[in-house]
């Protein structure tokens, strides 16, 4: 691929800022299933249980979702039977300090750094942490190939997590 | 303290029922700890957790403080975490390697079988101090003893054997490491760590209570089922999916082929349920395959044979353990408060196993265990909601009489329920503890001095 048609296709850094405004949005408004659907066909979502963790598969993790899980995920959350969302939470995140880490062809790996207030049922947590986004370019829009969430805390107690960061 | 006198303790629990007290008042909980956490064995941790000479582990009995250790004489040794000097909390790590370990506060440093090494200042103390008192050191639990690798201690000098203690569910245990081609098992793939705000006894209850999922799981069974197989997974969604479906089997399933077994002291397992052939892990996994030859050629065709067809799912040893073989599972509950318990949940190796088995277990434990999981995290809320309920003041009793009328007697001592819904398993927990709580288990009066 010339670096022509990787300058046209590579998403630049506004448009990256707006897509992960755009997502938390999403995520604030528990519009899940078009949360969902900002994820490419073969995606993962992944929120490590240990600093610095090097894969999903050899080591427990907080959510490792697989498309098909992600997919599961998002259904159970648009349940109206589900104890741990009874009631709702309420949520609003920030996402800051967008930086581009690589551009292979097409795509983008994006380091962004979160905070999450999740507020239940008289209990407000603070999350807090990066955001490892690669973006990749599908029919014109930008797709999520993988997500990975660093919590500053990810190795501590936690009550049940629910809500995806 | 309110005085619970063995007659008022004997009045909570009731062949059918158990008074909501048991789950509600701090003196009940401060009595557990004192005549159940620091008298019975409880289980501490693994030998994999402290190979070498100098390994630590740091960990709890009840909500003592204590260090699993390896000391240079190759022996696993548990010693309260707490400087013999000013009280201080010496090792501050969860785990790691140490030649010694050293107080922050004033330099006090410890053998890693806790006796004194190092006291600063040691002239200015003259006679007043005698290192060869083994009260001046991080003091030794009594007595610690490992089976088959799983390190049991107790805080009380004298009691039942650890054999005596486990009886028939020690083959629950034998089924963990059993299932090694090479006859061992380790801890990896790091521990989820989850809280809830309710009594620690429900944790327990709820991992032998094989009438809950149906309800408490309906939002993750509901959604796995609909789920379109032919999306993309990498394998663990399929084993996610795979298992949250399993969760919504029908009664008939759980009356008719999974039954229950409770021994004394407390212990219990689960068992007929998830036989290897409808696991993920199945025979037509390639990696099942391996492993079963494997198994083979190490043990030969006859035993692998038997250690296949031991199909227990979840064993509890009370007071604080619950484990599960088939996905090498291993949860550990930590008491904080009358309302406030945390579990530490850990996967075993099979060593001698296809590596990649290893990514089933991870899988597993990420959608059983996980504190992020599709399941797991229903259990989470009906304990917070479990210990909200219990502050009403309408039903002062708990019920616990399902199956009661059905229960039999099983060999190895034991009592089994017509089947896995049979709540045998809650009768069978309260009476050990009502045995430990008011001290008329054979051998432990003489601990209670």
């Amino acid at each position: 691929m010339s670096a022509a048609v990787n300058a046209a296709t590579a998403p630049d850094l506004r448009e990256i800022e707006a897509f992960l405004t755009h997502e938390a949005a999403l995520l604030d408004e528990a519009r899940y299933e078009d949360w969902l659907s900002l994820f490419a066909a073969d995606a993962w979502y992944w929120v490590p249980s240990q600093p610095g963790q090097r894969d999903p598969f050899e080591t427990v993790s907080l959510m490792y979702d697989d498309r098909r899980l992600l997919e599961t995920r998002v259904r159970r959350l648009m349940q109206g039977l589900l104890h741990a969302q009874n009631p709702r939470s309420a949520a609003t995140r920030q996402v800051t300090n967008a930086a581009i880490l690589e551009t292979p062809p097409g795509a983008a790996v994006v380091r962004s750094k979160f905070a999450m207030v999740e507020y239940r049922r008289n209990a407000q947590r603070i999350f807090a942490g990066s955001y490892i986004h690669r973006l990749v370019r599908a029919g014109g829009a930008l797709k999520i190939a993988s997500k990975r969430v660093n919590l500053v805390n990810c190795d501590a107690e936690h009550g049940g997590l629910v809500v995806p960061f | 303290m309110p005085d619970y006198s063995t007659q008022s303790l004997a009045r909570l629990v009731q062949p059918d029922r158990v008074h909501r007290n048991l789950y509600t008042d701090p003196a009940i909980f401060a009595l557990e700890m004192e005549r159940i956490f620091e008298r019975i064995w409880i289980y501490v941790g693994h030998e994999s957790q402290v190979r070498n000479p100098g390994d630590f582990f740091a960990t709890r009995i009840g909500t003592k403080p204590v260090v699993m250790s390896r000391h240079s004489d190759g022996r696993v040794y548990v010693v309260h975490n707490q400087c013999a000097h000013r009280g201080v909390q010496v090792v501050a790590e969860d785990s790691g390697n140490a030649q010694e370990f050293r107080c922050c506060y004033h330099g006090w440093s410890y053998h890693t079988d806790g006796r004194i090494k190092n006291i600063p200042l040691r002239h200015a103390y003259g006679a007043r101090v005698d290192v060869n008192d083994p009260k001046l050191a991080m003091v030794q639990v009594p007595r610690v003893q490992s089976y088959r690798g799983f390190v049991f201690a107790s805080l009380a000098p004298t009691g039942p054997s650890l054999e005596d203690f486990l009886g028939h569910i020690a083959t629950s245990l034998d089924d963990m490491v059993d299932r090694a081609p090479d006859g061992e098992i380790e801890i990896a793939g790091g521990v989820f760590k989850h809280g809830y705000d309710g009594n620690w006894k429900l944790y327990l209850e709820n991992l032998l209570d094989a009438a809950h999922p149906l309800f408490v799981h309906q939002s993750s069974i509901e959604a796995a089922k609909v789920q379109d197989d032919a999306v993309a997974s990498d394998g663990s969604g399929e084993i996610a999916i795979r298992q949250m479906r399993q969760n919504g089997a029908s009664y008939g399933f759980w009356e008719s082929q999974v039954g229950i077994w409770t021994y004394p002291n407390g212990h219990a397992f689960l068992g007929d349920y998830h036989d290897d052939a409808k696991l993920v892990a199945a025979m037509k996994d390639p990696n099942f395959r391996d492993y079963i030859e494997a198994l083979e050629a190490k043990k030969g065709k006859a035993e692998a044979q038997r250690i296949l067809e031991v199909r227990r799912w979840n064993t509890n040893i009370y007071p604080n353990v619950s484990f599960m073989s088939q996905f090498q599972q291993f949860r550990v509950v930590h008491p904080i408060s009358v309302d406030r318990t945390v579990v530490y949940t850990y996967n075993f190796r099979l060593k001698g196993a296809p590596e990649r088995m290893f990514r089933n277990t991870i899988a597993f434990a990420n959608v059983v265990n996980g504190t992020g999981s599709l399941v797991l995290t229903d259990d989470l809320e009906t304990y917070g909601r479990v210990g909200v309920g219990l502050a009403s003041a309408g039903a002062e009793w708990l019920n616990i009489a399902r199956g009661a009328d059905t229960d039999k007697p099983d060999a190895h001592n034991g009592r089994r329920g017509k089947n896995s819904t049979s709540e045998i398993y809650l009768r069978n927990m309260y009476e050990a503890w009502l045995q430990y709580m008011t001290g008329t288990k054979p051998g432990l009066a003489a601990a209670a001095e």
